[in-house]
Order: structure tokens, then sequence, then C-alpha cells
């Protein structure tokens, strides 16, 4: 299913019953852009969206690929861990993989008997280790730009929506029944998919881009992707669009670790609840037939 | 309703020994199991448990939380992280909390609005309701202080552009200001005192739900008719049927509650807080949470800083009087024909403000936010006083057992 809206639309009970069927399925859907040179981003179709979503691990471990071999060298994942990258929910890699990737890295790890800063490959149990010492670093080497840190930013960044007011509870409504968390993944692909000629008139400072959905058009990150930037071992097609896509998967991973855990977890949840409420409505009903009210 | 007599028999040997020393079996029984209630409430009075529910929700996963959690300005978010990350199901935990705190809210504004529509604030409920104002209040303190423990972009900056609004006091504001932040800005020191307060408010609100119990007990349930419980024929007891009713009701909320934890749990969060706090960068948009938008559109409504700083403050102030603005003698609007419109116009306010308290206040929105802001003030100091006055009630029935039974040989019979 397929459905695309435009709005306005009329309030009748059609869209009501229009909101609950299209709820029942996770559709992409077209938001209608509004004024001027706003951008227009669009939903995407995620594995790990909606009730039934979970993460596709080939896409994830293709994912790590791209961050590994292009963003790496100008962005860091702090807040994950090798032994992360093994883990059930995840990539799922092999802990041998894992600790192949860990190995790859220089930790500094206490110092020698001469107070010197002692070095040593990783391991399993570290954190990745951050492409710049510090943010003064990062900016000297970047035309002054600062890469930020990328382990939650599929959640730390949004879009909104260019629809008429009257439609907002609407769109609110849809949102909150299909659990539409992607917002910030849906803008990661498409700021990777963003990069464009700047339209005539527009001039671009000194090392910038140009690109569509950033805010103000002119990004300090040069386009990082290209068609087949990154080889991937499983035969996918690596066109621009499916490396864009597969990182923004591995990102929107990076920053919701145990969302498989959980939608699973919720599904128990759920199920013990409605039949929870189902006895007790019975039981209410047994109870107050006793007494008119 | 207090003084009705407990059935209460102590059932051995040790409730009987206990029964003479703390009656404290024969407290709950009288107050939990006999009650006599109104038979006719419908589901707008299930809220009240669906409250409790949330309190202690917020309780247990927040001292889960303060486990885990670190009130330093360089660890306070990553520490946020390390509990959705490595701590067991701290990611649920953590969810539960938050999406708790919207949960409480959306139920306690539902009470509260059940409380305008059937007139409970009226003699002899204005202590019952002044309590209710009380709560609100510490929620709302409590749920901007545990917001800004999160330490992110949208954390800090609440935080800054709130309690700056001090710095309107004329003379002492800039004092009090520095006073509140421990400095001379924003930082660790306002951070640990935020934590402390956001710890110890949770259970001032569970001081205060108590004595709000305590308040109902004494004078007993308000009712859909308004009409006061008069003969053991208009109530019923507590249990079973409002613990049954209650407990469905409670399992029902609970739906919605999980479906946002397991589902949609960032949804109703800002994605500008998954940034760790940067005094330097001012966010280009500063929204609070859902809850507070209203007043929030209250306060930029108004110019000036000063003003806009009362006038928020008063839209929740002005609660604690309304038993005394409100002259109809009937409690429950829908046997109010003139007031029943008025009433609902101001619940399109205050979802209104909602709405405008998420825009940039600017042309057409500030309009719109100043026109429902006159309207909010309006509705209490001179609608109510008014329309009470001129109002012609429609029949009220005699009694609740009237009501619910119809024809009231039925009622003789009951
Ligand atoms: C050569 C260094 C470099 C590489 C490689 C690079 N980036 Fe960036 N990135 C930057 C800089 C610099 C910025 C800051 C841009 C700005 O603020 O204008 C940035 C910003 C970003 C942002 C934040 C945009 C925003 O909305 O604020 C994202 C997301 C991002 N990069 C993702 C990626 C991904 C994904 C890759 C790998 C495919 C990547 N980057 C590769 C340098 C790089
Ligand atoms: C009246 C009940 C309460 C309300 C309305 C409330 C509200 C909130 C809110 C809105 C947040 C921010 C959530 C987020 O975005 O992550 C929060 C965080 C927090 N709360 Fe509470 N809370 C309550 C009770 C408690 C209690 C009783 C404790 C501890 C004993 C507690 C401890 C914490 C901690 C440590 C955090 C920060 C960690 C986090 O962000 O998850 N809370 N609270």
């Amino acid at each position: 299913m397929n459905l695309s809206f435009t709005a306005p639309f009329k309030t009748s009970k059609l869209s009501i019953a229009v909101l609950v069927v299209s709820s029942l399925f996770v559709s992409p859907l077209v938001f209608a852009a509004g004024g001027g040179d706003a951008p227009e981003i669009k939903r995407q179709e995620w594995s790990f969206s909606g009730f039934f979503g979970r993460y596709d691990k080939a896409q994830l471990q293709r994912g790590f690929g791209v961050y590994n071999e292009v963003c790496s060298s100008c962005h860091g994942l702090k807040l994950l861990s090798y032994r992360n990258l093994a883990e059930k929910g995840g990539p799922e890699f092999s802990k041998e993989q894992a600790l192949a990737i860990a190995k790859e890295a220089t930790v500094i790890d206490g110092v020698d008997d001469e107070g010197e800063p002692l070095e040593r490959p990783g391991k399993l149990s570290d954190r990745f280790v951050p492409p710049f010492k510090n943010e003064a670093a990062a900016r000297s080497v970047n035309n002054g730009a600062y890469p930020p840190d990328l382990s939650v930013m599929a959640k730390a960044r949004t879009f909104h929506r260019h629809v008429p007011w009257y439609t907002e509870p609407y769109y609110w409504l849809y949102d909150i029944t299909t659990g539409y968390e992607e917002k910030g993944v849906d803008y990661l692909y498409a700021l990777l998919m963003g990069y464009k000629t700047a339209p005539r008139g527009v001039v671009l400072n000194d090392g910038m881009s140009y690109n569509t959905v950033f805010p103000g058009h002119q990004i300090a990150m040069a386009a990082p992707l290209s068609e087949d930037a990154v080889e991937y071992a499983d035969g996918t097609p690596t066109t621009l669009d499916q490396h864009a896509r597969d990182v923004s998967a591995f990102l929107a991973w990076t920053a919701e670790p145990h969302l498989n855990a959980r939608k699973d977890m919720g599904k128990r949840v759920l199920l013990y609840l409605v039949i929870l409420a189902l006895l007790l409505y019975l039981a209410k009903r047994s109870v107050w037939s006793r007494v008119k009210h | 309703m207090s003084d009705h007599s407990s059935s209460y028999e102590p059932s051995n040997g040790f409730t009987r020994w206990l029964d003479e020393r703390l009656p404290i079996m024969r407290l709950m029984h009288g107050q939990f199991i006999d009650f006599p209630t109104p038979r006719n409430l419908n589901y707008l009075w299930t809220f009240g448990a669906i409250l409790t529910f949330c309190l202690m929700v917020q309780i247990i996963t927040g001292i889960i939380l303060a486990m885990h959690y670190v009130p330093h300005g360089m660890h306070a978010w990553s520490s946020v992280e390390h509990i959705m990350r490595d701590v067991n199901w701290g990611d649920l935990i953590r969810y539960t909390h938050a999406v708790g705190a919207s949960m409480f809210f959306l139920a306690a504004y539902i009470h509260m609005f059940r409380g305008l529509y059937y007139g409970s604030y009226k003699s002899p409920r204005e202590i019952l309701w002044i309590l209710g104002v009380m709560i609100i209040l510490c929620m709302i303190m409590t749920a901007f202080m545990g917001y800004s423990l999160v330490w992110g972009q949208m954390s800090f900056w609440a935080v800054t552009v709130i309690t700056n609004l001090f710095t309107a006091i004329p003379v002492v504001g800039e004092s009090i200001t520095q006073w509140i932040w421990g400095g001379y800005s924003v930082g660790d020191p306002t951070l640990n005192r935020l934590l402390s307060l956001h710890y110890l408010f949770p259970f001032i609100i569970a001081a205060l739900v108590g004595l709000h119990i305590w308040a109902l007990h004494v004078v007993g349930s308000n009712n859909p008719v308004g009409v006061e419980a008069k003969t053991p024929k208009d109530s019923v007891s507590f249990f079973p049927f409002y613990v049954i009713k209650d407990g469905f009701a409670v399992i029902v909320f609970a739906l919605l509650f999980a479906w946002f934890v397991f589902y949609a749990p960032n949804y109703l969060g800002h994605s500008d807080n998954f940034n760790e706090a940067n005094p330097l960068q001012t966010p280009p948009h500063i929204v609070p949470e859902w809850y507070f938008l209203p007043f929030y559109a209250i306060l930029r409504a108004i110019p000036d800083k000063l003003l806009g700083v009362i006038a928020m403050v008063a839209a929740i102030c002005v609660l604690f009087v309304i038993p005394w603005l409100d002259t109809s003698k009937v409690r429950s609007t829908s046997y109010r024909p003139l007031y029943k419109p008025f009433f609902w116009l101001f619940v399109i306010t205050c979802l209104a403000l909602g709405y405008l308290g998420a825009k940039a206040p600017e042309g057409y929105y500030l309009l719109a936010s100043q026109l429902f802001t006159a309207y909010y003030f309006i509705h209490f100091l001179v609608v109510m006083p008014l329309i009470g006055m001129i109002e012609t009630p429609k029949q009220l029935p005699d009694s609740i057992a009237e009501d619910v039974l119809e024809d009231t040989s039925e009622a003789e019979k009951a």
C-alpha cells in the first residue's frame, strides 16, 4: 500500500476511516511541501520502523562499512564500544570480527615508567577512538567547522512538515499510531542525498557545499558519499542511494541500540495488557449487573 | 462520609491484636472497601486512580534512574546515555519515566477539566480543589526540574530561560536569580540543586495526594448530576464496584502508556535534547514539553517581561479562587445551558494556547495568543461570576437514585 496525502483534506468520517486503515500499514507518506525554499524531506521505509520494525543486520554491517571507511575519518562515535558491534540486535559481527575492528585503533592507556603515554591496540571493551584529539584539532583540518559526534545524531535532528495548520492534528495522530520515530533518520538520508550544484545566484562561502536540506543550505562538509565509494561483501549494488540508506540505518542503530529488544518486549506487554483489560472488563460488567447505574 | 461505620471485623488473632493497637486495617477497610460512592460516576472519575498509578510509576522508575544518574555538567548527559545503553533495561526505565511525565500531565489535565465541568470545586469541596491546584503546581516544578537533568540543549536553555524570568522582579531580581543559580550563570551548582529538589518534590506531591484523598473522604465524591448523595440508595460500596472499574480504566490507560514507551518513546520529546548542553550556542527554537505550552503561550503573549511572568503564574493561581468566582448554585454543567458553550470555549482556548505555545510569537500567531490569553482570564473573572447570576439552570433531579432509576417507583424498590 502506498498512500500519498496532499493536504488539505476534508474532515469527515472518511478521513477518520482512512486514518484508522492507514495506521495499520506503515506506509511511506509523501508530505506536501509548502513555501519557497523549504526543504522537502520524505518519510522513508526502514526495516526498523513501526510496530513490526527490526534492524536488518546485513544492512547494519554494510552501514558500518560506510561509516568506517568514509565518515570515521572526521566523525566519532564516542558513546559506542567495540563490543557493541558483536551484540544482539545490532550488526552482530562475530566476536573475532569485532576484535579485529577494535585492534585497528590505537588506544592511549596509562603511562610508562618515564611518565610517557602508553599506546596499545584497541580491545572489545574500549570505546570507539575519536578521529581527533580535541575540538580544536578537528576544526583546524575542517576549514574551521566541527564534525559533530554521530552516536545519537539520528535522534538529534528532525524536520518540520509544511502542511496547513488545521491538518496538523491529523499528522500527529498518524505519526503516533504508526510509531513514527525515524524523522531524524529520514533527515540524515535526505542530507546525504541532498548535495546539488548551487542554484544560480547563490554564492557559496569558501569551502562550503550546497545542500538542499541543511538549514541555510551551506554546509561545511563536502559530499562524503558517491557511487561505489565503499565495496560491499554481500553483493548489494553500491549506488549512492544504497550507501546513504545503509549508513543512515547504521546510525539509527548507534542512536537506539536496544530497539529490537524494546519492540519485542512491547508486543508481550501489550498482549498481556489487552488480555488483562478484557478480563477486568468482563468482571466489571458482571459486578455492575447487580445494580442499575 | 468519614463517619460511616466501618463493617470491619478482624478475621484472626493477629488482626484482632493489631486492631486494638493500630486500627490501620479498620481505617483502610472503611476508606477503600466499604466507602459509599455515588452509583452514577462515569469514566472521568477513574482518573484519580490513574493519577495515583502515574505517581507510583514516576517514583519507582525515578529512584532507579537516580542510582545511575550523575548530576555534574560534564557527565550528566552521558550518564543518561549510559542508562540508555549499558544499564539492564535502562532504556525502558528511562522511557517509562519520560513518557510517564507526559501521561501524568495528560491524566491530570483530564481530571481538572472533569472538575471544572461538573463543578467539583464548589462547596463543600473547596479545600479538596485547592489541594489539587497545589499538586499541579508541584507537578509543574517537578517535571521542569526533571527535564533539566538530562542536560541536553533543550534542558539547559529551558533552565536558562525560566530562571532568567526571576530577573524581571524589580530591585532584587538579579540577586534572587544568582541565588537560585548558585553562581553567575546556570552551572554545576544549579544542576545539583535541581536533582536534589527533583528527588524531593514527588514525596511532597505524595503527601499532598494523601491530604487530597482525606479531604475527598470527608465530603465524598461529587457525581455527574451534581446533587449530593443523601440516602444509601444513591451510593454503592467502593469495593467491589469502583475497585473493579478503576482497575479496568488503569489498565486501558496503561495500554496507551505502553504504546508510547515501546513504539513512540521519543515522539513527545524534542530532538535538540539529544545534543549535549552547550552554553555558547543558543538553539534556534526553545520550546518546552507539550504540557507547558499553554502557559508558555501566555508568557509570550504579553510583550512586557514582568507582566508576562505575572500572567503565567496567575493562569494557575486563579484556579485557587474559582470556588468563590463561580456564583452558580448548580454544580454540573450538564444542567447549565447558558454556561455550557462557554465551558467548551474555555477548553478550545486551552488547546489553542497549547498549539500557539509551540509557534514563534509573531504575526497572526501572536495576535491569536493574545486573544486566547484574554479569554482564559475573562472566563474565570467575568464569565463565571456573571453567568451564575443570570442563568436559569435546568431542573435537577431530587436524588442520584431518581436520576439513575428514572422513575421514583423503581427508586423506592431499589
Ligand atoms: C572530511 C570530513 C568529513 C567526512 C569524511 C564526513 N563528514 Fe560529516 N561533517 C563534517 C563537518 C565539517 C561537518 C559540520 C558541517 C557544518 O556544520 O556545516 C559535518 C556534519 C555532519 C552532520 C551534521 C549535519 C547537521 O545537520 O548538523 C552529519 C549528520 C554528518 N556530517 C554525517 C556524515 C556521514 C554520515 C558521513 C559519512 C558518510 C560524514 N558525515 C563524513 C565533516 C565530514
Ligand atoms: C511527580 C513525579 C515526577 C515527575 C512528573 C517527573 C518528571 C521527570 C521528567 C519530565 C524528566 C525528564 C525525562 C527525560 O526526558 O528523560 C525526569 C527525569 C528524571 N527524574 Fe523524574 N519525575 C518524577 C519523579 C521522580 C522521582 C521520584 C525521582 C527519583 C527518586 C526522579 C528522578 C529522575 C531522574 C534521575 C531523572 C533524570 C534522568 C532521565 O532523564 O531519565 N523523578 N523526571
